[in-house]
């Protein structure tokens, strides 16, 4: 990060989100980014990125988890300010692009049902497909461990688990 | 054996499963309306005041804020049974009471403009207790109410409200009975269901009487037809958003909604109130305070004789819906135990903590909580096998109950016998169960122990339903019915049902938007209400415009109405179908085809649900692991099994069974505030710490519609408390008066202390 140039200029910074750079001006005034937005809100409400959840803005509850640089991170606890220059990916990146043919986890879910209301769907999927991107083939126990920060309380978690569980199997 | 159906019964794709996994599903903070503002509470930080004085003119002055309200200039509007819940107040109630609302053009404008804003308090004797509060010197909430008793009619259920369950003679009853046991027993954890998606709605005027709104709600006709008669009748138009969870609380959501529109209204434009986390926890919808006071006779074969005692419920500052919950439980309680002699009355006392709301398990799950562990007592001395009790004395096809109504309804039921036994089978309860207060096994420190407990509801044919169905010329239908998706998959599950009287592929069956300008009325998503009530008016419906197209049809195709079939958007004569014409040539290329279906309320078949627990207790730390869970039930028919499979999960959540171990809002009775206001503090059962889990659903078929369905969803929560505290007792060989069993009441209970 420190061979960023934007450091050069603190008034800008860009994020790169879902393969899309985006350049941002950190400042007060309505179309900028505040000092103190997170990235959870600078995603929803400056990118009209919704996917994103936010269930609790207090870091416990896994909804609003977005991928940065290949881990998964709490996008309410993370200022957008620090950022710059990294690699997000949302819920609204998994589908390819071109065809919009879906992640091999988004089908899973979507097969077994793994979801309720679907709130704490996105954080979800997201937190196990950054699992799978650095563990193929979790045991069903990895799968706990990295789910273990989501909230769900609907109860979908045996669902989920299979999904989760069978996307692996397949390579996903 | 069930029938095979083309949809009915088979794992189909959530309708709404796409815009779910792409992020796509809008929820109510995802949607911003043109020139919105945003709305904000000042709260109290008393538990109960007069407020002095109040000063809002810096808040005024400030850039961007577009109105301040207090309780000088809000609309008159009021909720609450008797009308007693004022928008705001000038007095407060509880901590977290609502003092001045805001709206300004950002959300964090409005937060800065409260601190602005000056209140001069009187603070006031404050009292938490249901039986403290009707002590003649109590604090008195409301001038109203004198001894915080609020009154028990609830005017929609008519002037033989259900309020207690009276019938027979229970002196007579207790003369009968081998054995009398009698108990205090406390179920005021006062949980939260706790949806992962805090309240919301946005609010806009069109003209005086003219108001629409938006909300995450389970059943968006509330917020037209319940929420007109609050506000002096102004049409409303209610749309539902994608709703993330809500398990009975966001039926509805009263005060959201009067700030919103209040604040809507002075600036004449839409506002969104959307309520942070910590006001979720502290302001909104708690489980009802439930404590039983009583005792129950019984033969030493389990016949019970008879019922006696007082049902405290407390509501917190107020009730909304606590009075239909005591309806609803008060029967539930008669569908539990056959009993023929009771004298149940029940007090409804408000108290200085937030308001309970409407939550899963609806006055049932909070009445045999506090009710079972006497009956249970009860059961242990001559030992009685709990799973043979429920066998024989949950109500059964036949047999009476007061609804509540108040009128006198016979089970058109099944009888449950086959599912206990399945489910007792599945769970190896025979093995498991050694007698009262007998641990299954001991290793070590670690204690396990079985609990069992069944609860039931007929609430399944609740209320009226209306439906249309729309057919197209291309061969799609189109349901017209105003339900929203709060996670039960029932907009989905409805499709089912059409798709199957239509048979035409489900991706040609749509659902219209929630929006009660388009829809017909429907009472809700409410209780286990879903498959049958509302599944009967689409049913009907989709019959009806079945029965219309084949009139259409007859001429054509030169043969009688009732000799028409159709399949895949074409309508032939049984049995030759290549007689067929398509729908388009029948309808008209541009025109349609419209069926309407109603349902009447229905409260002769009562669902069931019986759920059997394990437990560890670890002897030297408390702790208590919940380690297996089955479930059974008889569906009578399965019309989407991982959506039910889902609801039963489900007793996991919501306020269910972890409120016998760790599920609590910890109310400190010193300054009133809840000490556990955020997702760290308030315990949640997470990933690591599932138990196994099996549901055992059985399709018997049942007297309902079409299907011979019953919804059986909403109940799932309620036998759970009940069950583990059971599990709990027999690990240990000791019984407990009140909830949640944390683990300094283990150690107490075994004589130890914490650290020893
Ligand atoms: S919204 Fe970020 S963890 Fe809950
Ligand atoms: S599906 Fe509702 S919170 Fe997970």
């Amino acid at each position: 990060m420190d061979k960023k140039t934007k450091q050069e200029d603190p008034q800008e910074i860009e994020i790169i989100v879902n393969n899309i750079p985006y350049s941002l001006t950190i400042g007060i005034h309505p179309d900028q980014v505040g000092p103190s937005d997170t990235l959870a809100k600078t995603l929803r409400e400056t990118l009209g990125l919704t996917g994103t959840k936010v269930g609790c803005d207090q870091g416990s509850c896994g909804a609003c988890t977005v991928i940065m640089d290949g881990l998964p991170i709490l996008s309410c606890l993370t200022l957008t300010i620090e950022c710059d220059g990294r690699h997000i990916t949302t819920i609204e990146g998994l589908q390819e692009p071109k065809t919009g043919k879906l992640d091999p986890l988004q089908q899973s879910f979507i097969d077994h049902t793994a979801f309720q209301c679907g709130f704490c769907t996105p954080g979800m999927i997201m937190a196990s497909r950054a699992l799978l991107d650095n563990n193929p083939s979790p045991k069903t126990h990895e799968v706990k461990e990295a789910l273990s920060g989501h909230f769900c309380r609907c109860i979908s978690h045996y669902h989920v688990l299979d999904a989760v569980l069978s996307a692996s199997k397949k390579g996903g | 054996m069930p029938k095979e159906y083309r949809f009915i019964g088979k794992p189909t794709p959530r309708k709404d499963a796409l815009d779910i996994v792409t992020g796509r599903a809008r929820y109510i903070d995802d949607l911003v309306l043109p020139r919105m503002l945003h709305g904000k509470v000042l709260r109290s930080p008393f538990p109960h005041a007069k407020i002095k004085m109040i000063q809002t003119d810096r808040a005024e002055a400030m850039k961007g804020i577009r109105a301040v309200l207090t309780h000088y200039n809000v609309p008159t509007w009021q909720t609450g049974i008797p009308r007693h819940v004022k928008v705001l107040d000038s007095k407060v109630r509880y901590v977290g009471d609502a003092v001045a609302l805001v709206a300004a053009e950002t959300e964090e404008i409005a937060k800065e403009a409260l601190d602005l804003i000056e209140v001069e308090y009187e603070e006031l004797p404050a009292v938490y207790d249901v039986e403290e509060a009707i002590r003649p010197n109590a604090p008195q909430l409301y001038e109203e109410f004198p001894g915080n008793l609020l009154p028990l009619d609830v005017p929609t259920f008519g002037p033989k409200t259900l309020s207690q369950v009276v019938l027979g003679d229970v002196e007579a009853g207790f003369q009968e009975a081998d054995i009398i046991e009698e108990g205090v027993y406390s179920y005021e954890n006062i949980p939260n269901p706790l949806p992962i998606e805090p309240p919301g709605v946005i609010a806009q005027w069109d003209g005086p009487k003219r108001l629409t709104v938006w909300s995450a709600t389970q059943s968006a006709s509330w917020h037209r037809f319940i929420m007109q008669s609050k506000m002096g009748f102004p049409d409303i138009r209610a749309i539902g958003t994608h709703c993330g969870g809500s398990f009975g609380s966001k039926n509805y959501a009263a005060q959201p909604l009067f700030y919103a529109a209040a604040l809507a209204q002075v600036t004449n434009r839409p506002v969104k109130v959307y309520y942070s986390k910590e006001e979720h926890f502290g302001t909104f919808s708690l489980r009802l305070g439930s404590r039983f006071r009583g005792k129950v006779g019984m033969k030493k074969d389990g016949t019970l004789t008879a019922v006696s005692g007082t049902w405290f419920v407390d509501t917190g500052a107020f009730s909304d819906m606590a009075q239909a919950q005591v309806a609803v439980g008060c029967g539930e309680a008669q569908l539990m135990l056959r009993c023929p002699n009771w004298d149940l009355k029940t007090k409804l006392v408000c108290t200085n903590r937030s308001a309970s709301g409407v939550i899963r398990g609806f006055g049932g799950q909070e009445l045999e909580a506090a009710l079972m562990p006497v009956v249970k007592k009860a059961l242990a001395k001559p030992d009685i096998d709990p799973v043979q009790f429920i066998k024989k004395n949950y109500v059964k096809p036949g047999d009476g109950y007061f609804w509540r109504e108040g009128n006198w309804w016979v089970s058109e039921g099944m009888d449950y016998s086959k599912a206990i036994e399945a489910g007792a089978a599945a769970f190896q309860w025979k093995d498991k169960w050694k007698g009262w207060f007998k641990p299954t096994a001991i290793n070590g420190p670690k204690r396990i122990g079985v609990g069992v407990a069944a609860h039931g509801n007929a609430d399944v044919g609740e209320d009226e339903s209306e439906a249309y169905v729309r057919l197209n010329p291309d061969a799609t239908a189109t349901i017209h019915v105003s339900v929203a998706e709060s996670g039960m998959g029932q907009r989905s599950s409805l499709c089912k049902m059409a798709a199957e009287v239509l048979q035409i592929p489900l991706e040609q069956v749509q659902i219209t938007p929630v929006d009660s300008l388009v829809n017909p009325f429907d009472f809700g998503l409410v209780g286990s209400r879903g498959t049958y009530a509302v599944g009967s008016a689409v049913i009907e419906a989709a019959e009806n415009a079945r029965q219309k197209l084949f009139e259409l049809a007859a001429p054509m195709l030169q043969a009688s109405p009732e000799s028409l079939d159709t399949e895949d958007g074409m309508v032939f004569i049984k049995g030759q179908t290549d007689t067929g014409i398509p729908w388009r040539r029948i309808i008209g290329i541009a025109q349609t085809c419209t069926g309407f279906g109603r349902f009447e309320p229905d409260y002769s078949k009562p669902n069931f649900l019986i759920l059997f627990t394990e437990v560890e207790v670890d002897m030297e730390t408390g702790k208590i692991d919940l380690l297996k869970v089955v479930a059974a039930t008889d569906a009578g028919q399965i019309i989407d099994p991982p959506s039910l499979n889902g609801q039963i999960y489900g007793s996991l959540g919501s306020a269910g069974i972890d409120t016998a171990i760790f599920e609590e809002s910890i109310l400190d009775k010193k300054t009133g505030q809840i000490l556990n206001i955020n997702m760290m503090d308030y315990k949640w059962r997470t990933f690591s710490e599932l138990p196994e889990f099996q549901n055992v659903i059985l399709e018997s078929g049942i007297r309902t519609h079409r299907y011979g369905a019953v919804g059986v969803g909403e109940i799932a929560t309620s036998p759970g408390p009940s069950a583990v505290f059971m599990a709990v007792s027999n690990a240990i060989g000791k019984t407990f008066t009140d909830y949640p069993l944390t683990p300094d009441k283990i150690l107490a209970a075994v004589g130890k202390k914490h650290g020893e």
